[in-house]
């Protein structure tokens, strides 16, 4: 048996050491916010914050998560951040099929608690990492700067 | 009027309240059978609405929703003729079943879906608007063509009264229906007027339920492994070792596939790599890029069929007119297969039981799919049901029941519902890909440089004649759209297709044919342009006299500084549609990039789609479009090594990042013509605005594709 917090919650599973977050998220907690896109940490899709940070959950084995507190897209409305980033999410149309865009939000979120007003170039360096299909990118830059642009997330 | 005068209300907006339900902004998006929207119905109109007691409105939508935004649009449509909001509106995405919409059809794709809704879907809502006002005619006692809806409510201005629909939707639903009730050709409320997406709330709180997301009681999960050679089989498995991963519960053999039954996917993937299956690969073994392209290039030497209208010019009269000709050019253009590499892998549920079947999954043709379920399974199409969800991609990828017709392979064997998921891998190697195509085009000039003769022969896949074997006749209508009928003024030109084919599988692509002729003919008019040293703006509006198509010249001229020089390193390209209805020019501003070769800065898109429909979905399309057609303009590519696909994964098969991205500027022309289509255009004008583009910038030609390998070789 394995303990993981998961959005603020202690959940036992049992699986294998080398099962994914991912999918332990997904298959076992039965939370699909977090997708499935690559399997191999190249688009980002599966994008969760594990002590803050935005990780890859596709590339994270559930041993190496230890008592590490983990987020996803689904507690992201509770926190003044992801708030503010959904609403300007959705205030600037962003989302097209919006199969990536968990992925998206968690690491823009993740940017934003440490640079609460990054620039572009910021965004260029962080959001790189997550892909979008429906080319969603003008907007969820627009949407970061919509976001973190006149105060609107809180301290 | 028994009751008339105590549901007689001032004319408000409490009617409109009424009818928006508890809910002024639906999060939740639903689907049949499950938490259905708003039963039960007081009043169904037809197949696409109902209206509850309490006036509140359900739209079954007829098309399928995979980001291009139909959702919303539709519900506009509806709203416009309902006089509500759209987001008053409870939206169902239904179950698939041929016929259930009458002419409309569930299949969506090749940007007919406001082409082919306008006139139904704006009826029907008219149909139920009529029916409403008659209920309150009949109530009052006046003649139905006194009274008007507004706001959720029917109005007899005259008398200033006023019924909410939650009044009217009993006796509306006893009474004969009225004859065809006129739809709007002006006044739009709704119409025309920007409207935020209606599936963002659920999408950005990842409450949104893709076809993967399904869970069942009960349910399995499954992965597998498909021949890797086209056509090659099944040869070993290694069962004991795969059984042996904990979590595994079953292995499938099919002829040319295996799978591992699991309890989750980890577990199945897991199980499929100690399984380690071999193939015998079958005859397309020794299949190579090289092979194909040059039998591509062989099959292109023979004699196509004409694809003009009543066969055209014949050779003879082609040669006439090409003799007289200043100066002749011709070209050779390729593009390559491409993968649809939707972010969604392929997946669906499947429970075989009862004698026929449960389906879920997200796809472009809930109807066809089910029929193609229901064929699988040797059972009549009720035997199946088949639950549509939302899509994370479709680009043409979920046109295809491949992978629904592959779930039922391994379910047949499943005693439990159970959920299909294909790797990334499996998704790019086992796609049905874009066609690989041939072009080979040459213009006669005149002494102006104006084309007097045009000849233009494609050589690729048909789709057409794989789907529809009975009606093709030499002429892919799909492949040779957008060459056929030009922008331009063609006085002689003849249009050849020649159909071949190679052991890599084809199906539609965003773009369809309208984005592979867009490349040929956009690229070889840039070419005459210059021969002729003519601007390629003043070009192209030299050679058309249709005024819609040199008003997006115009626009795109102004609004690009197409008349002032490119700044210092940066350079411009242009390029011009007139297909799906709808006219698109952009220009595309480029510099040099150390990595790619190139890097678009900048592209301002004008657009004449007729009556737009959501402002901001038009944006969104054409963004998007631009952003999907300059992954493929620069690094799309799907080659054979071995007789199967060398790409993989992201790695391998490059899309655009954010930080790649160009600033894009897009400009509607207010029009109330006839609705034009928006998915596909955006995606068909970038790629020559691109690579005409790419030749302003270095003098290099781009004749093939993907324009990053070309420039960087």
């Amino acid at each position: 048996m394995t303990t993981v917090n998961v959005n603020g919650v202690d959940h036992q599973v049992d699986v294998d050491d080398d099962m994914p977050l991912l999918w332990v998220v997904r298959d076992v907690l039965g939370m699909t916010g977090t997708k499935f896109g690559c399997g191999a940490g190249l688009c980002g899709a599966c994008t969760v914050h594990i002590d803050g940070e935005a990780q890859f959950a596709c590339q994270t084995p559930i041993a190496s998560v230890g008592t590490s507190k983990v987020t996803t897209i689904e507690a992201m409305k509770d926190s003044p951040i992801g708030k503010a980033v959904q609403e300007a999410w959705i205030d600037t149309d962003v989302v097209q099929c919006g199969y990536c865009q968990p992925g998206q939000i968690m690491r823009a979120c993740a940017m934003i608690a440490k640079s609460p007003q990054p620039t572009d170039a910021e965004i260029d360096e962080v959001m790189y990492t997550n892909l979008c299909r429906c080319g969603c990118y003008p907007r969820i830059r627009a949407a970061i700067h919509k976001a973190t642009g006149a105060g609107k997330v809180a301290a | 009027m028994t009751g008339a005068d105590t549901d007689t209300m001032a004319i408000s907006r409490r009617g409109l309240l009424r009818a928006a339900g508890a809910s002024a902004f639906a999060i939740a998006i639903r689907f049949d059978g499950a938490g259905a929207a708003i039963a039960p119905a007081s009043f169904t109109p037809n197949a696409m609405l109902s209206i509850n007691a309490a006036g509140a409105i359900s739209l079954s939508l007829p098309k399928t929703e995979m980001g291009q935004g139909v959702y919303t649009a539709l519900t506009m449509m509806i709203a416009e003729e309902m006089e509500v909001t759209a987001q008053s509106i409870a939206i169902l995405l239904p179950d698939g079943a041929t016929g259930r919409f009458g002419k409309v059809t569930q299949d969506t794709g090749g940007s007919t879906t406001i082409r082919e809704c306008w006139e139904p879907v704006r009826q029907a809502a008219a149909d139920a608007r009529g029916a409403l006002i008659a209920a309150a005619a009949a109530q009052w006692k006046v003649a139905p063509g006194e009274c008007s809806a507004t706001d959720g409510q029917v109005i007899h201005a005259a008398s200033k009264r006023a019924l909410p629909y939650s009044a009217l939707v009993a006796s509306a639903a006893t009474m004969k229906l009225p004859e065809k009730t006129l739809v709007k050709t002006s006044g739009y409320k709704v119409i025309g007027k920007p409207q935020h997406r209606l599936d963002s709330p659920a999408k950005v709180r990842g409450e949104a339920e893709y076809g993967i997301d399904v869970r069942l009681p009960g349910m399995k999960v499954a992965t597998l492994a498909q021949a890797p050679v086209f056509g090659g089989t099944l040869d070993s498995v290694n069962e004991a070792a795969a059984m042996a991963v904990k979590g595994v519960v079953q292995v499938v053999r099919l002829p040319d596939a295996v799978a591992v039954v699991a309890d989750h996917y980890w577990a199945a993937r897991k199980g499929l790599e100690a399984l380690s299956p071999t193939w015998k690969d079958g005859t397309n073994a020794t299949a190579s890029q090289a092979a194909i392209m040059a039998s591509y290039a062989k099959a292109a030497q023979g004699e196509g069929a004409s694809a003009m209208a009543e066969g055209g010019l014949d050779a003879a009269m082609m040669a006439k007119a090409m003799a007289g000709a200043t100066k002749k050019i011709s070209a050779v253009y390729e593009q390559p297969f491409l993968a649809h590499a939707t972010m969604e892998p392929g997946n669906c549920v499947v429970h075989v039981k009862d004698g026929g079947c449960e389906i879920w999954t997200g796809t472009q043709i809930p109807g066809s799919a089910r029929d193609e379920a229901a064929k699988a399974m040797g059972v009549p199409a009720d035997k199946v049901i088949l639950h549509n969800r939302l899509m994370g991609g479709g680009f043409g990828r979920r046109l295809e029941p491949d992978y629904i017709l592959r779930a039922i392979e391994v379910g047949k064997q499943v005693q439990a519902p159970v959920k299909l998921i294909w790797s990334r891998e499996e998704d790019m190697q086992h796609d049905l890909y874009r066609p690989f195509y041939h072009d080979a085009i040459e213009a006669g000039l005149d002494a102006d440089g104006k084309p007097i003769a045009w000849t233009h022969k494609i050589t690729g896949s048909s789709i057409m004649a794989r789907l529809y074997p009975q009606y093709y006749k030499g002429v892919d209508a799909d492949a040779v759209d957008g060459s056929v009928t030009t922008p331009y003024t063609l006085p002689a030109q003849r249009v050849e297709f020649i159909r071949h084919e190679s052991a890599v599988p084809t199906s539609w692509w965003r773009g369809v044919g309208g984005a592979r002729s867009a490349f040929v003919v956009e690229s070889f008019i840039d070419e005459l342009a210059h021969a002729a040293g003519a601007d390629p703006i003043a070009y192209r509006r030299s050679l058309t006299s249709d005024p819609r198509t040199q008003a997006v010249l115009d626009m795109v001229a102004e609004k690009s500084g197409w008349a002032a020089p490119a700044p210092a390193g940066r350079a411009r390209g242009v390029a011009l549609i007139h297909t799906w209805d709808t006219y698109m020019a952009q220009v595309v501003e480029v510099e040099k990039h150390p990595e790619n070769g190139v890097k678009v800065v900048k592209v301002t898109a004008v657009v004449d789609c007729g009556q737009p429909v959501n402002p901001m979905g038009i944006e969104a399309q054409i963004e998007g479009g631009v952003i999907f057609g300059l992954t493929a303009a620069l690094f799309g590519e799907v080659t054979v090594a071995d007789g199967r696909i060398e790409q993989s994964n992201f790695h391998d098969y490059r899309l655009l990042r954010i930080s790649e991205a160009p600033v894009i500027e897009t400009h509607i022309i207010p029009s109330s013509q006839t609705v034009g289509g928006m998915g596909e255009p955006p995606v068909a004008t970038i790629v020559p605005a691109l690579a005409n583009a790419v030749f302003a910038l270095t003098g290099k030609r781009i004749r093939k594709l993907p324009i990053a390998k070309v420039l960087t070789a």
